[in-house]
């Protein structure tokens, strides 16, 4: 739970420069190309912050070479769980200077702000320099990294920023023990240049200090890809056809090896076709089945996703999405997939569609969907994205849970097997092949109850309404949003734009504004009754989301009555929505 | 059509192994017959969907009548596992005969053709100098069966009409289903 | 306590659906010597599973008694694939024709080939695209003419087992449907071949290709035995003329093994490995 005491004095040492003042929350940037291994100190800070108790999370940025390029770790630690962007970074450090300007965009700083150089690299880029109250502190990275034999400058890097957060050494060299498993001299030589880096912080004024993390939670760190992948295999998942594209990959490559070791089978497809239609021949087989992929991939296998739908085969699309139309920006996120997901399958093709909205979240929405899909015996796609998949966070534990739903199976030798009978809830027992005396043959043509081709308006109308029937019966519970707060004032929002909503609610508090969060977490099918209840009273509507025409609000129009006034606060990729616009939004709202 | 035949001694394997041979030949012609009559239904050409369904039916008694000969509640091998000098087994038509708008008549030079190379099939072995001598006679009796058979399928052809030169001609296109 | 079931012999394995093809077609036949072959197998119906794309020939599996997957143009090979990985108790037979597999589901055919699953994948070849009315696919000779490619399409049609043979494919086989007894030894034999055995089935389509009535005349059995040597077997193959029938090439492939089998670990041990 977050207290927004510690928001509100977090946020206002950011904007009242440098004191001594405990903070709820730190955000730092390192910065270097070309082998400076920003990405390794990044992630050992963070396990650092996660030994020593602290939640968190990094991201990460890239120029588009494949090795070498010019690269951004960006770390946020946290007293309180959280997987959002703070809205500025306290510290930027970097090894180098080279084509920061492609990322200055994503590292945002406000006065009291510290940037960090090595004087051997030259000033810091004039878009640095010269923002107000941002303070300029040099440090010789290489000079000191040489003090050591074997040392290397993102360490002393890493040294500086852990003690400007004042995390404790030895939480330091835990991770950085962790994370250089050889040990031996490279070891040692690292955490001497660490110290090193520590040593050389605490001559700089002042500090980030993070105030004492709450315990006794058990916590994991894990990134929305792996969260994803590890709910598919609670859901039961145990097949899976891979087809590699930015930003799933990392999704495949977990759940590959993790398959393997409790009994399930991965197959590289050679493209997201013959990945789509693998998974509907192997769940025809009984063996609930999933893939991971992008935008990109996701139009490629609408086709068969209507397979999916005629034919009755559960199958789930993890869609992790991206910036695009088309190739798009590979490496940034986005929330416009949502149009694709919805309404990307020729004729009408009811199927399940659900958003996780945290990091933590990929775990439970995906087991979800894939639960729902097996009981329902339909398609799901899961709308991830690249900001929550690769997000590597510190989260609390998610709950356990086990599959409730499972697939209708059909007995054997049940008389009179008709798989495509019309039932009242729309779900009719789904024969596996291997049983005796229920041989059927799924189709992608419409059919009659056997399961045998017609062009009979009365078999296509009975057969669309059991398809519909099914999703339009469920009874998802609780689970279709995430909702908090009271007040005539809503946000309604999905995804990852979720949690700058959270904090931006936080800050409003702070400022006497009550607000209400509605995050959708089932997109398809619709819940307007749940929405309606869940708005009731409200006066006025802000929709937040990460697309540039504005694709959430258009389905919220076309199945929801949104009462009273209802404005848009979007934006496309790549730039992730801050706190600080929803809650200056609020604080306009609330005043009018 | 069918004449009483004399008993032949049901004695010995070569017997048997003819008669598994004759059975095959008569069940598989049937089984042919039936699916060119279902096929014909199925394109709307019931005339001769009937016309075949009828030469399934007797050969169908021919196969019949050699089960009950032998004494065999059924066939002891499958039908197929058998060889033939040639790919399929001489009175049966090939597949490939067949034409959705075909007449009566059409259907009768099939059968005319079948049972012309049951005779030659039979003729052969009754013929044959290696096949024992019960084995050659009743090959013989067959084969004058199958002439038979020849002379009322020609009798049969003059009461049907004999196709217009044009009896192919479909003016729609043809439609796409899939 | 149960008799024994008796045995199955080839009319189990047909469904009672009247198949829609044209009076005529060869995969009447095809579907015969199918039948026949999981008959000789002494299989069940239950444990065979038909994957088909669409076009005439991927009507087939409805016209069985086993269980059967009707997917969408071209993707039968993956589907199949699918369905023997995570069912290797199946028997999978994967049918199509030559537009279904090698025109749209050209790059699946390759993979397939080169993976080795071991799965048997029947073509009705008849060198044309049936169901949509006539046009010319990619073993259509370059001369004949059509509506689409009057005077022909003028490319070098596709050799199908030249590219199974150097994709991978571990048994290459072609048949006849005017010989269904033959090409129910060929299937049979196919699917007790590990890995990938690829059987053709030369199927003549009296409607859109009548001159493929003088197929019957044109075949032959092959003049050499079947090899297991793939340098051998392509130097057959890239001069064969189409209608050597028989099995062409027996391989010696290991079938693909996937990364798994049995489980080593539990789920709650992967968790832990995220557990600070």
């Amino acid at each position: 739970m977050i207290q927004s005491k510690e928001f509100a004095d977090g946020y206002a040492s950011i904007t009242l420069g440098m004191n001594q003042t405990r903070l709820s929350s730190v955000s730092v940037a390192l910065a270097g190309s070309g082998g400076a291994g920003v990405m390794t100190a990044g992630n050992m800070l963070l396990e650092a912050a996660a030994h020593a108790g602290y939640y968190g999370l990094m991201t990460r940025t890239s120029g588009p070479q494949i090795r070498g390029g010019e690269a951004a770790a960006m770390v946020r630690v946290s007293t309180f769980a959280s997987d959002g962007q703070d809205d500025r970074f306290h510290v930027l450090a970097a090894v180098d200077w080279q084509n920061i300007g492609r990322f200055a965009q994503e590292i945002p700083l406000a006065p009291g702000s510290l940037v960090i150089g090595d004087p051997a690299q030259g000033e810091p880029p004039e878009h640095f320099r010269k923002q107000a109250g941002v303070r300029y502190a040099p440090v010789p990275f290489k000079q000191l990294a040489r003090q050591v034999a074997g040392g290397w400058p993102n360490m002393v890097a890493l040294g500086v920023l852990g003690a400007l957060m004042a995390l404790p050494e030895e939480a330091l060299e835990h991770a950085m023990k962790k994370v250089n498993r050889k040990g031996g001299d490279a070891l040692a030589a690292s955490l001497a240049a660490m110290r090193l880096g520590s040593a050389e912080a605490r001559k700089l004024e002042g500090g980030f200090a993070l105030g004492a993390p709450l315990t006794g939670r058990a916590r994991w760190l894990i990134t929305g890809n792996e969260a994803a992948g590890l709910g598919a295999l609670r859901g039961g998942v145990r097949f899976v056809a891979a087809y590699p594209i930015t930003p799933a990959t990392e999704l495949l490559e977990w759940i590959s090896p993790a398959l393997a070791r409790i009994g399930g089978t991965l197959v590289q497809a050679e493209d997201e076709l013959a990945s789509i239609n693998m998974l509907l021949g192997a769940s025809y087989g009984g063996v609930p089945s999933l893939t991971a992929t992008s935008g990109p991939g996701l139009a490629l296998m609408s086709e068969a996703l209507g397979l999916g739908v005629c034919a009755e085969i559960p199958v789930v699309v993890v869609d992790v999405m991206r910036t695009g139309p088309s190739t798009g920006i590979a490496t940034k996120t986005e929330q416009a997939d949502l149009n694709i997901a919805l309404y990307g399958l020729h004729g009408d093709a009811p199927h399940l569609v659900v958003a996780p909205n945290s990091v933590s979240d990929c775990l439970a929405a995906t087991q979800w969907a894939v639960e729902l899909a097996e009981a329902l015996q339909a398609p799901a796609i899961v709308l991830s994205d690249q900001y929550l998949g690769q997000a590597r966070a510190i989260v609390d534990r998610p709950e356990g849970g086990t599959s409730e739903r499972a697939r209708l199976v059909a007995p054997a030798n049940a008389p009179g097997y008709r798989r495509y009978a019309i039932t009242g809830s729309g779900v009719s027992p789904m024969a596996i092949p291997g049983t005796a005396g229920t041989t059927y043959t799924a189709d992608g043509l419409e059919h009659d109850e056997r399961g045998t081709p017609s062009s009979q308006m009365g078999d296509h109308l009975a057969q669309m309404e059991k398809r519909q029937r099914k999703l339009a019966g469920l009874d998802c519970g609780e689970r279709w949003a995430s909702t908090e707060g009271e007040g005539d004032i809503a946000v309604v929002t999905w995804g990852s734009c979720t949690e700058p909503v959270r904090e931006a609610f936080q800050r409003a508090r702070a400022d006497g504004v009550k607000a209400r969060l509605v995050s959708l977490r089932l997109l398809s099918p619709a819940q307007p009754e749940r929405l309606r209840r869940a708005l009731e009273g409200v006066k006025r509507v802000l929709v937040v989301e990460q697309s540039f025409s504005g694709q959430f609000q258009r389905y919220l129009r076309a199945e929801y009555e949104l009462p009273g006034e209802v404005q848009s606060l979007r934006r496309p990729g790549p730039l992730p929505i801050r706190p600080d616009e929803i809650h200056r939004k609020l604080l306009e709202w609330s005043a009018a | 059509m069918k004449r009483a035949r004399k008993h032949a001694p049901k004695s010995g394997k070569a017997y048997a192994d003819f008669m598994a041979q004759a059975y095959a030949m008569e069940i598989d012609a049937s089984e042919r017959y039936a699916e060119f009559a279902d096929q014909m239904e199925v394109h709307n050409n019931l005339e001769v969907a009937e016309l075949f369904r009828k030469l399934s039916g007797i050969e169908g008694l021919h196969a019949k009548r050699i089960l009950k000969e032998m004494g065999w509640p059924q066939m002891p091998e499958p039908v197929y596992a058998l060889q033939w000098a040639s790919a399929e087994p001489p009175e049966t038509a090939p597949v490939t005969e067949l034409h959705y708008l075909m007449q009566p008549y059409h259907a009768l030079e099939i059968a005319l053709r079948n049972e012309r190379r049951a005779e030659k099939f039979l003729g052969g072995i009754a013929r044959s100098r290696t096949a024992p001598a019960e084995v050659a006679k009743l090959a013989a009796q067959m084969a004058a069966e199958e002439r038979e058979h020849i002379r009322l399928i020609r009798d049969w052809m003059t009461r049907v009409p004999k196709p217009d030169p044009d009896w192919s001609r479909d003016p729609d296109p043809p439609f796409l289903s899939d | 306590m149960n008799a024994p079931a008796p045995a199955l012999v080839a009319p189990d394995f047909k469904s009672d659906y009247k198949p829609v093809w044209c009076p005529g077609c060869g995969d009447f036949s095809v579907l015969a010597a199918i039948t026949r072959a999981l008959a000789m197998l002494a299989l069940r119906p239950e444990n065979v599973a038909i994957v088909s794309g669409i076009g005439c020939s991927s009507r087939v599996p409805a016209y069985t008694t086993c269980y059967g997957f009707h997917g969408v143009h071209g993707r039968a090979l993956a589907a199949g694939t699918g369905l023997k990985v995570a069912r290797p108790d199946l028997t999978v037979l994967v049918a199509g024709g030559d537009g279904d597999g090698y025109s749209i589901g050209g790059n699946h055919f390759l993979h397939a080939c080169r993976r080795n699953v071991d799965l048997t994948y029947i073509v009705m070849d008849n060198h044309v695209y049936g169901m949509t009315k006539g046009q010319p696919s990619p073993t259509t000779e370059p001369h004949w003419s059509s509506k689409l490619s009057p005077g022909g399409t003028g490319l070098r049609e596709f050799h199908p087992l030249v590219i199974a043979l150097a994709s991978g494919a571990n048994f290459i086989a072609r048949g006849f449907s005017g010989d269904p007894n033959g090409a129910a030894k060929l299937i049979a034999e196919a699917i007790r071949h590990p890995g990938f055995s690829f059987v053709e089935i030369l199927s003549p389509c009296v409607i859109f290709r009548p001159d493929q009535r003088s197929w019957k005349d044109a075949v032959r059995p092959a003049p050499v035995a079947p090899t297991d040597e793939a340098a051998r077997a392509a130097r057959r193959l890239m001069t064969d003329d189409g209608f050597n029938l028989g099995v062409l090439y027996s391989g010696r492939r290991k079938p693909y093994q996937p990364l798994t089998g049995k489980a080593t670990q539990r789920l709650s041990d992967l968790e832990e490995e995220f557990a600070l």
